[in-house]
């Protein structure tokens, strides 16, 4: 008999597909696990929504409910519900500690151009806030590229969305 | 086809096509932080045009690919705004993003208060990542805006900025175009939805090629 507690632990095994530093239960993308008989349903949000990774986020999760003895029945839900404030602090230590700068808490209103320019975001190599924006955009949707002004090496931010 | 569906269609064709449009600079912008800048944000269009392409299609009983590209050039309708072609000219690249991100804004905004709330929800979750869209458009109008080539680019392209818009809203999309620039470019006539431009058939021709090509689905 499968538990929401086992599965919610399988998914935690899970890296994200384009930063496996972190899970994708840190990422925050899970928002909610239920339990019936033997299936297990979970709602899936994505993080951007052109991020490729979504498709392999739900394999790997099929894969891993499967391997518990449960029926998956995967679904993504396509509303507003995720934001850059789920991701956990355990995953945000997890991102510093592999060069990401974790993202800025949401203000109130939309991020503007201001406070991306600000050094307030710290280099994950030195901790220095003496930082600089390079380019808002990234390798990927989620990231920005900074660069530190103290230890001279360039960093990847995690967009704050 | 319900007024739900048709106003996704407008909206999600308008995201692939500017997204279409935004990729064509991959590789060959003025420098590399734009090439990863236009690229990004056509990953980000092209994102959002399938969630709204999706939720079509549930109503329809298809699914987005088929949305996306199965239907005839003249079945688009995106506005006349996105579909022009301006590779390799910067000038009308910086003013077309502008005038699209932010009368995108103004449309988004009206859309996150909608009753229906699948369309609020996917509205709120476009508008978080629009946000840097819009940040990227700005920037470029403070370095670029008075330069004679941009600034005649956004006067030229003002009919088709207001197409993009409900008439309701083209008020305000004049009142933030204005409070950014400074300036307002002569009343132009908007030019509204429905037209086909020969770009986009020539965009529509090399988008559906690999499908077309392999109508039964091709497995990789």
């Amino acid at each position: 008999m499968v538990t929401e507690s086992d599965v919610w632990a399988a998914l935690d095994e899970i890296p994200d597909p384009e930063i496996p530093v972190i899970s994708i239960v840190d990422l925050g993308v899970i928002k909610d696990v239920a339990v019936q008989g033997s299936k297990v349903h979970v709602d899936v949000t994505p993080t951007f929504m052109g991020c490729p990774a979504l498709d392999a986020m739900r394999r790997a999760i099929e894969e891993r409910i499967e391997a518990l003895g449960g029926e998956p029945e995967v679904e993504v839900v396509l509303d507003d519900s995720w934001s850059t404030d789920r991701i956990s602090k355990a995953g945000r230590a997890k991102l510093e500690a592999s060069g990401f700068a974790p993202p800025a808490p949401r203000s109130a209103g939309p991020t503007t151009l201001v406070q991306l320019e600000r050094g307030a975001f710290g280099c994950p190599w030195c901790g220095s806030t003496d930082t600089r924006l390079e380019n808002i955009f990234g390798p990927t949707p989620c990231r920005s590229l900074r660069y530190c002004n103290a230890c001279r090496q360039p960093f990847e931010l995690f967009k704050t969305i | 086809m319900t007024a739900r569906v048709d106003r996704l269609l407008e909206l999600a064709d308008d995201e692939l096509i500017v997204g279409w449009r935004n990729s064509e600079w991959t590789g060959i912008a003025p420098f590399l932080e734009e090439d990863v800048a236009f690229s990004s944000i056509a990953q980000n269009e092209i994102g959002h045009a399938r969630a709204l392409y999706e939720l079509a299609a549930s109503d329809l009983g298809t699914d987005a690919d088929a949305l996306a590209f199965d239907r005839r050039p003249d079945e688009y309708r995106c506005a006349p705004l996105v579909q022009l072609r301006f590779v390799p000219d910067w000038a009308s690249t910086v003013a077309r993003h502008f005038l699209y991100e932010t009368a995108d804004t103004v449309r988004i905004g009206a859309l996150k208060e909608s009753v229906d709330p699948a369309v609020a929800g996917i509205a709120a979750k476009i508008d978080r990542e629009e946000v840097y869209h819009r940040i990227h458009a700005e920037m470029w109008i403070d370095r670029l805006g008075e330069e004679p080539a941009v600034r005649s680019a956004l006067e030229g392209l003002w009919g088709q900025a207001l197409g993009v818009v409900d008439e309701e809203l083209r008020l305000e999309l004049a009142h933030r175009l204005k409070a950014k620039l400074g300036w307002a470019p002569a009343d132009a006539q908007p030019v509204e939805r429905g037209a086909h431009l020969p770009e986009l058939e020539a965009l529509w021709e090399e988008m559906t090629m690999v499908r077309r090509s392999a109508p039964a689905g091709a497995r990789w």
